[in-house]
């Protein structure tokens, strides 16, 4: 079983070593891939220092960009698992055994560490619950079955659903987008609980006014990817 | 009105000479030069030809809204245009971005494939 553990950051020197240092304390000497987004501060360098190997882009691609990057790679590398931890530190890294677990289950080829899975969990602002609350309602008849935290980039893939998002893959916004992407080939996901903490530094990409153009841009995504459903097949 | 299509003439003149010059510098490559062109030539022939533009404004329906008839062909069929060539770029700005993020995918990664196996090459032989 060949587990690789995928942080994407984007300028997070503040944050990563500390996120890579408690992957390594739950994970033992599990495989770290950083993929920086042509970070401009010492990203690489804390990565590097703190032990994961990194994978540097040219240039800056966006998170789904940056994300897909690293898929690409974990697929060729022959990975049967890949679990994305955020390198911001909002993650934690105590809940990657019970997304590897729901995945080893082999009854889902994606596994979303979920705020809300088990009931609890708080927003963190009106917004953003009503963001929430709205693409929770949109999902629900695209997938068939209610998604509690669509928003969730802590993320677990089996190798099935690695070599879809390796060819396919939302490139901004991508973790709604993503879900119907993996609804378009009937593939399964199930949430687990998990613990959602603050930023440990900088700011999240998503501002109060681009909050708008996520949503119309998220939006979009899906109706585009409702269309290309290929028909109901299991 | 006159002043109206007089503008516009010296408009298009100017939209051709500016798209001519940049390829001629080849700041713009020819084949995206075209559909500029066209929308100039089009808008300059329009704005000098009124029996073109009442022909026009007869098609679209609005030849009986008077004197100004003519110079809101004239911005209709100039919007049009402009939005033609705006789309055919966004298309090709999408496929452009689409290929530099692989690009860019495939460089990183092929450069990571690079540095495994130098890293390989230096560490000392375990046997």
């Amino acid at each position: 079983m060949k587990l690789l553990i995928l942080i994407p950051a984007y300028n997070e020197e503040n944050a990563v070593g500390s996120v890579i240092e408690e992957v390594r304390a739950v994970m033992g000497e599990v495989p770290i891939l950083v993929v920086d987004d042509c970070s401009g501060d010492g990203t690489v360098r804390v990565a590097r220092d703190a032990g994961a190997r990194v994978l540097p882009l040219p240039h800056h691609l966006g998170l789904g960009g940056c994300v897909q990057a690293g898929y690409r790679l974990a697929f060729e590398l022959g990975y049967d698992y890949v679990i994305r931890v955020d390198g911001d530190g909002q993650h934690d890294p105590r809940d990657i055994p019970a997304i590897l677990d729901a995945l080893r289950r082999e009854d889902s080829e994606m596994v979303i560490g979920s705020r809300f899975a088990n009931g609890s969990g708080q927003h963190s602002g009106f917004l953003r619950a009503a963001g929430i609350n709205f693409f929770r309602a949109m999902l629900r008849p695209i997938l068939g079955r209610p998604v509690r935290d669509p928003t969730s980039g802590f993320v677990g893939v089996n190798r099935t659903a690695l070599a879809l998002f390796s060819r396919s893959f939302p490139l901004e916004y991508p973790e709604i987008e993503a879900l119907v992407v993996l609804q378009r080939k009937r593939f399964r996901f199930v949430e687990v609980p998990c613990r959602m903490r603050p930023r440990r530094a900088g700011r999240s990409s998503i501002t109060a006014i681009k909050s708008l153009y996520y949503m119309a841009h998220v939006l979009l995504g899906v109706f585009v990817n409702v269309l290309k459903f290929e028909g109901r097949r299991k | 009105m006159d002043r109206l299509l007089n503008v516009m003439t010296a408009f298009s003149v100017l939209l051709i000479a500016s798209v001519l010059s940049s390829v001629r510098r080849a700041h713009i490559r020819v084949e995206y030069s075209v559909s500029w062109l066209i929308a100039g030539l089009v808008m300059l022939i329009l704005s000098r030809w009124m029996a073109a533009l009442d022909w026009v404004a007869d098609l679209v329906g609005i030849s009986q809204t008077g004197p100004a008839a003519a110079p809101l062909v004239l911005l209709m069929v100039t919007g049009t245009l402009f939005m033609i060539v705006l789309y055919r770029i966004s298309l090709r700005i999408s496929s452009l971005k689409d290929s530099n993020i692989a690009l860019a995918q495939r460089l990183a990664i092929l450069e990571f494939h690079l540095g495994s196996l130098n890293e390989k090459a230096k560490a000392p032989a375990t046997d």
